[in-house]
Protein backbone atom coordinates (compact mmCIF):
# COMPACT_ATOMS: atom_id res chain seq x y z
CA UNK A 1 0.00 0.00 0.00
CA UNK A 2 1.24 3.66 -0.95
CA UNK A 3 1.29 6.23 1.14
CA UNK A 4 -0.68 8.48 -1.16
CA UNK A 5 -3.77 5.38 -0.83
CA UNK A 6 -3.54 5.73 2.71
CA UNK A 7 -3.59 10.10 2.29
CA UNK A 8 -6.70 9.56 -0.13
CA UNK A 9 -8.65 7.16 2.20
CA UNK A 10 -8.36 9.51 5.20
CA UNK A 11 -9.38 12.53 3.10
CA UNK A 12 -12.57 10.78 2.56
CA UNK A 13 -13.25 10.30 5.80
CA UNK A 14 -11.32 13.77 7.35
CA UNK A 15 -13.74 15.63 4.50
CA UNK A 16 -16.91 14.96 5.97
CA UNK A 17 -16.06 16.16 9.57
CA UNK A 18 -14.33 19.20 7.94
CA UNK A 19 -17.75 20.59 5.19
CA UNK A 20 -20.21 19.13 8.01
CA UNK A 21 -18.25 21.42 10.93
CA UNK A 22 -18.11 24.33 8.13
CA UNK A 23 -21.54 23.68 7.64
CA UNK A 24 -22.96 23.68 11.70
CA UNK A 25 -19.83 26.74 11.89
CA UNK A 26 -22.34 28.74 9.75
CA UNK A 27 -24.96 28.50 12.69
CA UNK A 28 -22.96 30.83 15.02
CA UNK A 29 -24.72 33.43 15.93
CA UNK A 30 -27.45 32.67 14.27
CA UNK A 31 -29.02 29.42 15.64
CA UNK A 32 -32.64 29.03 16.34
CA UNK A 33 -32.19 29.11 20.11
CA UNK A 34 -29.20 30.26 22.45
CA UNK A 35 -29.01 26.69 23.23
CA UNK A 36 -29.18 25.28 19.78
CA UNK A 37 -26.57 27.59 18.61
CA UNK A 38 -24.17 26.45 21.31
CA UNK A 39 -24.87 23.21 20.87
CA UNK A 40 -24.38 23.30 16.97
CA UNK A 41 -21.31 25.63 16.99
CA UNK A 42 -19.69 23.07 19.84
CA UNK A 43 -20.30 19.50 17.35
CA UNK A 44 -18.61 22.16 14.90
CA UNK A 45 -15.63 22.64 16.95
CA UNK A 46 -15.29 18.64 17.83
CA UNK A 47 -15.32 18.17 14.13
CA UNK A 48 -13.11 20.28 13.14
CA UNK A 49 -11.24 19.08 15.75
CA UNK A 50 -11.20 15.26 14.54
CA UNK A 51 -10.34 17.20 11.14
CA UNK A 52 -7.22 18.68 12.69
CA UNK A 53 -6.31 15.67 13.91
CA UNK A 54 -6.95 13.57 10.46
CA UNK A 55 -5.05 15.98 8.71
CA UNK A 56 -1.84 16.61 10.75
CA UNK A 57 -1.34 12.86 10.22
CA UNK A 58 -2.09 12.96 6.35
CA UNK A 59 0.17 16.05 6.13
CA UNK A 60 2.83 14.46 7.65
CA UNK A 61 2.21 11.12 5.05
CA UNK A 62 2.66 12.93 1.92
CA UNK A 63 5.29 15.32 3.55
CA UNK A 64 6.36 18.30 0.76
CA UNK A 65 5.98 21.01 3.47
CA UNK A 66 2.58 19.91 3.51
CA UNK A 67 0.43 21.14 6.75
CA UNK A 68 -3.34 20.54 8.13
CA UNK A 69 -3.75 23.81 6.88
CA UNK A 70 -2.83 23.39 3.37
CA UNK A 71 -4.52 20.00 3.75
CA UNK A 72 -7.55 21.68 4.31
CA UNK A 73 -7.71 24.81 2.84
CA UNK A 74 -5.42 24.62 -0.39
CA UNK A 75 -7.54 22.21 -2.63
CA UNK A 76 -10.27 22.34 -5.27
CA UNK A 77 -13.44 21.56 -5.60
CA UNK A 78 -12.95 18.11 -7.38
CA UNK A 79 -10.48 17.26 -4.81
CA UNK A 80 -12.60 17.00 -1.96
CA UNK A 81 -14.14 13.85 -1.13
CA UNK A 82 -17.06 14.18 1.41
CA UNK A 83 -20.33 12.63 1.04
CA UNK A 84 -23.18 14.69 -0.63
CA UNK A 85 -25.13 15.09 2.78
CA UNK A 86 -22.92 17.11 4.82
CA UNK A 87 -22.54 19.79 2.45
CA UNK A 88 -26.26 20.35 1.91
CA UNK A 89 -27.49 24.01 3.35
CA UNK A 90 -29.05 24.99 6.91
CA UNK A 91 -32.51 25.28 5.05
CA UNK A 92 -34.44 25.85 8.18
CA UNK A 93 -33.62 23.82 11.97
CA UNK A 94 -35.27 21.29 10.49
CA UNK A 95 -32.75 20.11 7.89
CA UNK A 96 -30.12 20.83 10.23
CA UNK A 97 -31.43 18.26 12.29
CA UNK A 98 -31.69 15.74 10.16
CA UNK A 99 -28.22 16.41 8.41
CA UNK A 100 -27.26 15.79 11.38
CA UNK A 101 -29.27 12.84 12.41
CA UNK A 102 -28.97 10.71 9.07
CA UNK A 103 -24.55 11.74 9.75
CA UNK A 104 -24.14 11.11 13.68
CA UNK A 105 -26.07 7.33 13.24
CA UNK A 106 -23.43 6.44 10.52
CA UNK A 107 -19.91 8.57 11.90
CA UNK A 108 -21.18 6.60 14.92
CA UNK A 109 -20.71 3.46 13.88
CA UNK A 110 -17.81 4.12 11.46
CA UNK A 111 -15.90 5.58 14.37
CA UNK A 112 -16.72 2.35 15.98
CA UNK A 113 -15.36 0.19 13.57
CA UNK A 114 -11.79 2.26 13.05
CA UNK A 115 -11.40 1.75 16.50
CA UNK A 116 -10.22 -1.58 15.13
CA UNK A 117 -8.22 -0.40 12.14
CA UNK A 118 -4.48 -1.62 12.08
CA UNK A 119 -3.16 2.28 11.46
CA UNK A 120 -2.46 3.10 15.31
CA UNK A 121 -2.95 6.55 14.58
CA UNK A 122 -6.24 5.88 12.91
CA UNK A 123 -7.46 3.85 15.61
CA UNK A 124 -6.25 6.42 18.17
CA UNK A 125 -8.35 9.35 16.76
CA UNK A 126 -11.34 7.10 16.32
CA UNK A 127 -11.05 6.09 20.15
CA UNK A 128 -11.12 9.98 20.95
CA UNK A 129 -13.62 11.14 18.29
CA UNK A 130 -16.21 8.71 19.26
CA UNK A 131 -16.98 10.16 23.13
CA UNK A 132 -17.72 13.15 20.94
CA UNK A 133 -19.72 11.91 18.56
CA UNK A 134 -22.02 9.88 20.72
CA UNK A 135 -22.76 13.15 22.42
CA UNK A 136 -23.26 14.26 18.95
CA UNK A 137 -25.96 11.34 18.09
CA UNK A 138 -28.00 11.71 21.47
CA UNK A 139 -28.28 15.52 20.44
CA UNK A 140 -29.48 15.17 16.94
CA UNK A 141 -31.42 11.96 17.82
CA UNK A 142 -33.60 13.80 20.80
CA UNK A 143 -34.33 16.60 18.09
CA UNK A 144 -35.85 14.14 15.64
CA UNK A 145 -38.12 12.91 17.98
CA UNK A 146 -39.14 16.39 19.79
CA UNK A 147 -40.05 17.64 15.84
CA UNK A 148 -41.16 14.83 14.67
CA UNK A 149 -43.70 14.21 17.63
CA UNK A 150 -44.42 17.93 18.49
CA UNK A 151 -46.43 20.22 16.59
CA UNK A 152 -48.16 19.79 13.14
CA UNK A 153 -45.54 22.26 11.77
CA UNK A 154 -42.32 21.08 13.39
CA UNK A 155 -43.74 17.03 12.07
CA UNK A 156 -44.11 18.61 8.50
CA UNK A 157 -40.84 20.20 8.49
CA UNK A 158 -38.82 17.22 10.08
CA UNK A 159 -40.79 15.20 7.55
CA UNK A 160 -40.13 17.17 4.51
CA UNK A 161 -36.17 17.38 5.80
CA UNK A 162 -35.94 13.86 5.74
CA UNK A 163 -37.25 12.94 3.01
CA UNK A 164 -35.57 15.79 0.97
CA UNK A 165 -31.93 14.35 1.99
CA UNK A 166 -32.82 10.49 2.07
CA UNK A 167 -31.19 10.37 -1.18
CA UNK A 168 -27.65 11.31 0.21
CA UNK A 169 -27.68 8.17 2.44
CA UNK A 170 -26.95 5.14 0.27
CA UNK A 171 -23.75 7.23 -0.63
CA UNK A 172 -22.51 7.32 3.07
CA UNK A 173 -21.42 3.34 2.26
CA UNK A 174 -19.81 3.43 -1.08
CA UNK A 175 -16.04 3.27 -1.59
CA UNK A 176 -13.06 3.82 -4.20
CA UNK A 177 -10.78 1.45 -5.51
CA UNK A 178 -8.09 2.90 -3.20
CA UNK A 179 -11.21 2.68 -0.39
CA UNK A 180 -11.02 -1.14 -1.14
CA UNK A 181 -7.36 -1.51 -0.77
CA UNK A 182 -6.86 0.64 2.50
CA UNK A 183 -10.07 -2.04 4.05
CA UNK A 184 -8.30 -4.92 2.71
CA UNK A 185 -5.49 -3.98 4.34
CA UNK A 186 -7.20 -4.03 7.69
CA UNK A 187 -7.02 -0.02 7.85
CA UNK A 188 -10.14 0.89 6.51
CA UNK A 189 -13.98 0.41 7.32
CA UNK A 190 -15.67 -1.98 5.85
CA UNK A 191 -18.79 0.06 5.00
CA UNK A 192 -21.24 -2.35 3.44
CA UNK A 193 -21.23 -3.93 6.66
CA UNK A 194 -22.50 -0.75 8.14
CA UNK A 195 -25.37 -0.21 6.04
CA UNK A 196 -27.81 -2.83 8.23
CA UNK A 197 -27.48 -1.45 10.88
CA UNK A 198 -27.08 2.02 9.92
CA UNK A 199 -30.87 1.96 8.06
CA UNK A 200 -32.49 -0.28 11.62
CA UNK A 201 -31.30 2.10 13.63
CA UNK A 202 -32.68 5.48 11.36
CA UNK A 203 -35.33 3.84 10.80
CA UNK A 204 -36.56 2.85 14.41
CA UNK A 205 -36.19 6.29 15.34
CA UNK A 206 -38.12 7.78 12.58
CA UNK A 207 -40.74 5.05 13.73
CA UNK A 208 -39.95 6.18 17.69
CA UNK A 209 -41.02 9.82 16.14
CA UNK A 210 -43.95 9.02 14.21
CA UNK A 211 -41.78 9.96 11.41
CA UNK A 212 -42.46 8.16 8.01
CA UNK A 213 -39.35 6.32 6.35
CA UNK A 214 -39.13 7.75 2.42
CA UNK A 215 -39.41 4.80 0.32
CA UNK A 216 -37.44 6.16 -2.81
CA UNK A 217 -34.73 4.15 -3.85
CA UNK A 218 -33.47 6.38 -5.78
CA UNK A 219 -30.13 8.09 -4.68
CA UNK A 220 -27.51 10.52 -5.43
CA UNK A 221 -24.11 10.25 -5.47
CA UNK A 222 -20.50 11.94 -6.86
CA UNK A 223 -19.05 13.11 -3.90
CA UNK A 224 -17.02 10.79 -2.67
CA UNK A 225 -15.46 11.04 -6.62
CA UNK A 226 -15.09 14.80 -6.40
CA UNK A 227 -18.40 15.58 -8.06
CA UNK A 228 -20.09 17.95 -5.60
CA UNK A 229 -23.43 19.66 -5.67
CA UNK A 230 -23.73 23.47 -6.62
CA UNK A 231 -23.32 23.76 -2.91
CA UNK A 232 -20.01 23.10 -2.25
CA UNK A 233 -18.13 26.02 -4.70
CA UNK A 234 -20.03 28.92 -1.79
CA UNK A 235 -18.77 26.31 1.33
CA UNK A 236 -15.18 26.11 -0.08
CA UNK A 237 -15.32 30.41 -1.81
CA UNK A 238 -15.97 31.10 2.37
CA UNK A 239 -14.23 28.56 3.80
CA UNK A 240 -10.81 29.12 1.80
CA UNK A 241 -11.09 32.78 0.90
CA UNK A 242 -8.33 34.18 3.68
CA UNK A 243 -6.21 31.72 2.11
CA UNK A 244 -6.96 32.82 -1.53
CA UNK A 245 -6.67 36.29 -0.71
CA UNK A 246 -3.72 36.23 2.20
CA UNK A 247 -1.56 33.04 0.76
CA UNK A 248 0.29 31.27 3.21
CA UNK A 249 -0.99 33.68 6.19
CA UNK A 250 -0.82 32.03 9.56
CA UNK A 251 -2.45 33.45 13.03
CA UNK B 1 1.39 11.55 17.31
CA UNK B 2 2.90 8.56 19.64
CA UNK B 3 0.31 6.26 21.80
CA UNK B 4 1.72 5.88 25.11
CA UNK B 5 -0.39 4.02 28.20
CA UNK B 6 -0.05 4.78 32.04
CA UNK B 7 0.91 8.42 33.15
CA UNK B 8 4.70 9.06 34.20
CA UNK B 9 5.52 12.13 35.82
CA UNK B 10 9.20 12.58 37.68
CA UNK B 11 8.34 13.67 41.01
CA UNK B 12 10.40 16.87 40.97
CA UNK B 13 8.44 18.32 37.75
CA UNK B 14 4.93 17.91 39.66
CA UNK B 15 5.39 21.13 41.78
CA UNK B 16 6.12 23.51 38.73
CA UNK B 17 3.57 21.56 36.54
CA UNK B 18 0.58 21.78 39.38
CA UNK B 19 0.98 25.57 38.68
CA UNK B 20 0.02 25.14 35.53
CA UNK B 21 -3.62 25.79 35.40
CA UNK B 22 -6.76 24.70 32.78
CA UNK B 23 -7.27 28.44 30.87
CA UNK B 24 -10.89 27.56 31.12
CA UNK B 25 -11.35 26.82 34.32
CA UNK B 26 -8.50 28.75 36.39
CA UNK B 27 -8.87 27.13 40.02
CA UNK B 28 -7.84 23.32 38.26
CA UNK B 29 -4.33 22.60 37.30
CA UNK B 30 -3.75 20.65 34.34
CA UNK B 31 -2.31 17.18 36.76
CA UNK B 32 -5.54 17.60 38.55
CA UNK B 33 -7.07 17.46 35.30
CA UNK B 34 -5.58 14.65 34.38
CA UNK B 35 -4.09 16.05 30.84
CA UNK B 36 -0.52 15.74 31.90
CA UNK B 37 0.25 11.56 30.67
CA UNK B 38 3.65 12.27 31.08
CA UNK B 39 6.34 14.16 31.94
CA UNK B 40 10.15 13.50 31.88
CA UNK B 41 13.37 15.20 32.64
CA UNK B 42 16.95 13.97 30.66
CA UNK B 43 19.62 16.03 31.90
CA UNK B 44 18.06 19.79 31.61
CA UNK B 45 15.34 18.78 28.39
CA UNK B 46 11.78 17.90 29.40
CA UNK B 47 9.65 15.91 27.34
CA UNK B 48 5.95 16.18 28.39
CA UNK B 49 2.94 14.44 26.47
CA UNK B 50 -0.82 15.78 27.09
CA UNK B 51 -3.58 14.78 25.58
CA UNK B 52 -6.82 16.77 24.77
CA UNK B 53 -10.01 16.56 27.04
CA UNK B 54 -11.83 17.20 23.35
CA UNK B 55 -10.72 16.53 20.02
CA UNK B 56 -11.28 20.47 19.13
CA UNK B 57 -10.45 21.99 22.61
CA UNK B 58 -8.76 25.26 21.70
CA UNK B 59 -7.08 25.33 25.29
CA UNK B 60 -4.65 22.76 24.35
CA UNK B 61 -2.04 25.37 22.15
CA UNK B 62 -2.50 27.63 25.03
CA UNK B 63 -1.64 25.11 27.62
CA UNK B 64 0.97 23.92 25.74
CA UNK B 65 2.68 27.02 25.95
CA UNK B 66 1.86 27.54 29.43
CA UNK B 67 3.90 24.45 30.16
CA UNK B 68 6.75 25.47 28.46
CA UNK B 69 6.95 29.04 29.94
CA UNK B 70 6.32 27.09 33.78
CA UNK B 71 9.17 25.05 32.78
CA UNK B 72 10.97 27.80 31.22
CA UNK B 73 11.12 30.02 34.31
CA UNK B 74 12.55 27.01 36.42
CA UNK B 75 15.19 26.70 34.33
CA UNK B 76 14.39 24.16 32.05
CA UNK B 77 14.34 23.50 28.51
CA UNK B 78 11.01 21.79 27.16
CA UNK B 79 8.89 20.31 24.14
CA UNK B 80 5.21 19.67 25.06
CA UNK B 81 3.85 16.65 22.59
CA UNK B 82 0.23 15.84 22.10
CA UNK B 83 -1.18 12.68 22.21
CA UNK B 84 -4.50 10.87 21.14
CA UNK B 85 -4.39 7.51 22.87
CA UNK B 86 -5.48 6.50 25.31
CA UNK B 87 -8.22 8.70 24.68
CA UNK B 88 -8.63 11.35 27.74
CA UNK B 89 -11.65 10.45 30.33
CA UNK B 90 -13.33 12.09 32.97
CA UNK B 91 -12.10 9.35 35.32
CA UNK B 92 -8.87 11.20 34.99
CA UNK B 93 -9.86 14.47 37.08
CA UNK B 94 -8.57 13.48 40.69
CA UNK B 95 -10.55 13.78 43.82
CA UNK B 96 -8.54 17.33 44.51
CA UNK B 97 -9.92 18.45 40.84
CA UNK B 98 -13.40 17.53 41.37
CA UNK B 99 -13.87 19.35 44.67
CA UNK B 100 -12.00 22.30 42.88
CA UNK B 101 -14.47 21.93 39.93
CA UNK B 102 -17.35 21.98 42.92
CA UNK B 103 -15.93 24.73 44.36
CA UNK B 104 -15.29 26.88 41.27
CA UNK B 105 -18.87 26.54 40.42
CA UNK B 106 -19.53 23.34 38.11
CA UNK B 107 -20.55 20.36 38.74
CA UNK B 108 -18.18 17.02 38.69
CA UNK B 109 -19.55 14.25 35.98
CA UNK B 110 -21.79 11.50 37.39
CA UNK B 111 -20.94 8.31 36.44
CA UNK B 112 -22.15 7.08 32.92
CA UNK B 113 -25.19 5.54 33.74
CA UNK B 114 -26.44 8.62 35.68
CA UNK B 115 -25.13 11.16 33.04
CA UNK B 116 -27.75 9.49 30.09
CA UNK B 117 -30.14 9.25 32.68
CA UNK B 118 -29.79 13.36 33.29
CA UNK B 119 -29.47 14.33 29.84
CA UNK B 120 -31.22 12.20 28.23
CA UNK B 121 -34.40 11.32 30.59
CA UNK B 122 -34.60 14.84 32.34
CA UNK B 123 -33.69 12.98 35.92
CA UNK B 124 -33.02 15.01 38.93
CA UNK B 125 -28.88 13.59 39.83
CA UNK B 126 -26.49 16.42 39.97
CA UNK B 127 -25.97 18.58 42.78
CA UNK B 128 -26.25 21.81 42.55
CA UNK B 129 -22.79 23.32 42.95
CA UNK B 130 -24.26 26.63 44.79
CA UNK B 131 -26.84 24.95 47.50
CA UNK B 132 -26.37 20.92 47.16
CA UNK B 133 -30.13 20.35 46.01
CA UNK B 134 -30.74 17.72 43.42
CA UNK B 135 -33.79 19.36 41.92
CA UNK B 136 -31.52 20.83 38.80
CA UNK B 137 -32.47 20.16 35.08
CA UNK B 138 -31.06 20.12 31.89
CA UNK B 139 -31.14 23.39 29.98
CA UNK B 140 -29.23 22.09 27.02
CA UNK B 141 -26.81 19.68 26.30
CA UNK B 142 -23.95 21.90 25.11
CA UNK B 143 -22.76 24.11 27.40
CA UNK B 144 -20.02 27.23 27.56
CA UNK B 145 -17.34 24.75 26.59
CA UNK B 146 -17.47 21.70 24.26
CA UNK B 147 -17.04 19.54 27.47
CA UNK B 148 -20.01 21.11 30.02
CA UNK B 149 -24.01 21.28 29.87
CA UNK B 150 -25.52 24.10 30.88
CA UNK B 151 -27.84 23.00 34.20
CA UNK B 152 -30.18 25.05 36.38
CA UNK B 153 -31.25 24.75 39.79
CA UNK B 154 -35.30 24.90 40.95
CA UNK B 155 -34.29 25.61 44.77
CA UNK B 156 -31.54 28.69 44.48
CA UNK B 157 -32.44 29.08 40.95
CA UNK B 158 -28.60 29.57 39.71
CA UNK B 159 -27.75 28.36 36.95
CA UNK B 160 -24.40 26.09 36.34
CA UNK B 161 -22.54 24.28 34.36
CA UNK B 162 -22.17 20.52 34.68
CA UNK B 163 -19.11 18.39 33.59
CA UNK B 164 -19.93 16.22 31.58
CA UNK B 165 -18.95 12.37 31.45
CA UNK B 166 -16.24 11.13 28.77
CA UNK B 167 -15.67 7.38 29.09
Amino acid sequence: MMKEELYEYILGVADNSLILGQRLGELCGHGPSLETDIACTNISLDLFGQTRSYFQYAAKLIGNDATEDTVAFLRTEREYRNVLLVEQPNTDFAYTIARQFLFDVFHFLFLDQLKNSNDLNLSAIANKAIKEVSYHQRFSTDWIKRLGDGTPESAQRIQAAIDDLWRYTDELFHTSNIDDKIIEAGIGVNLSELKDPYYSRVIQVLEESKLVTPESKWFQKGGKAGVHTEHMGYILSDMQYMQRTFPNMTW
Amino acid sequence: MTVIQGVHIDEQLIPILEKVSDPEIPVLSILEMGVVRSAQLDKNHVYVKITPTYSGCPAMDVIGDDINRALKKAGYTSEVELVLSPAWTTDWITPKGRAALENYGIAAPLNPEADKAVLLEGKRLVSCPQCSSKNTRMVSQFGSTACKAQFQCDDCLEPFDYFKCLK
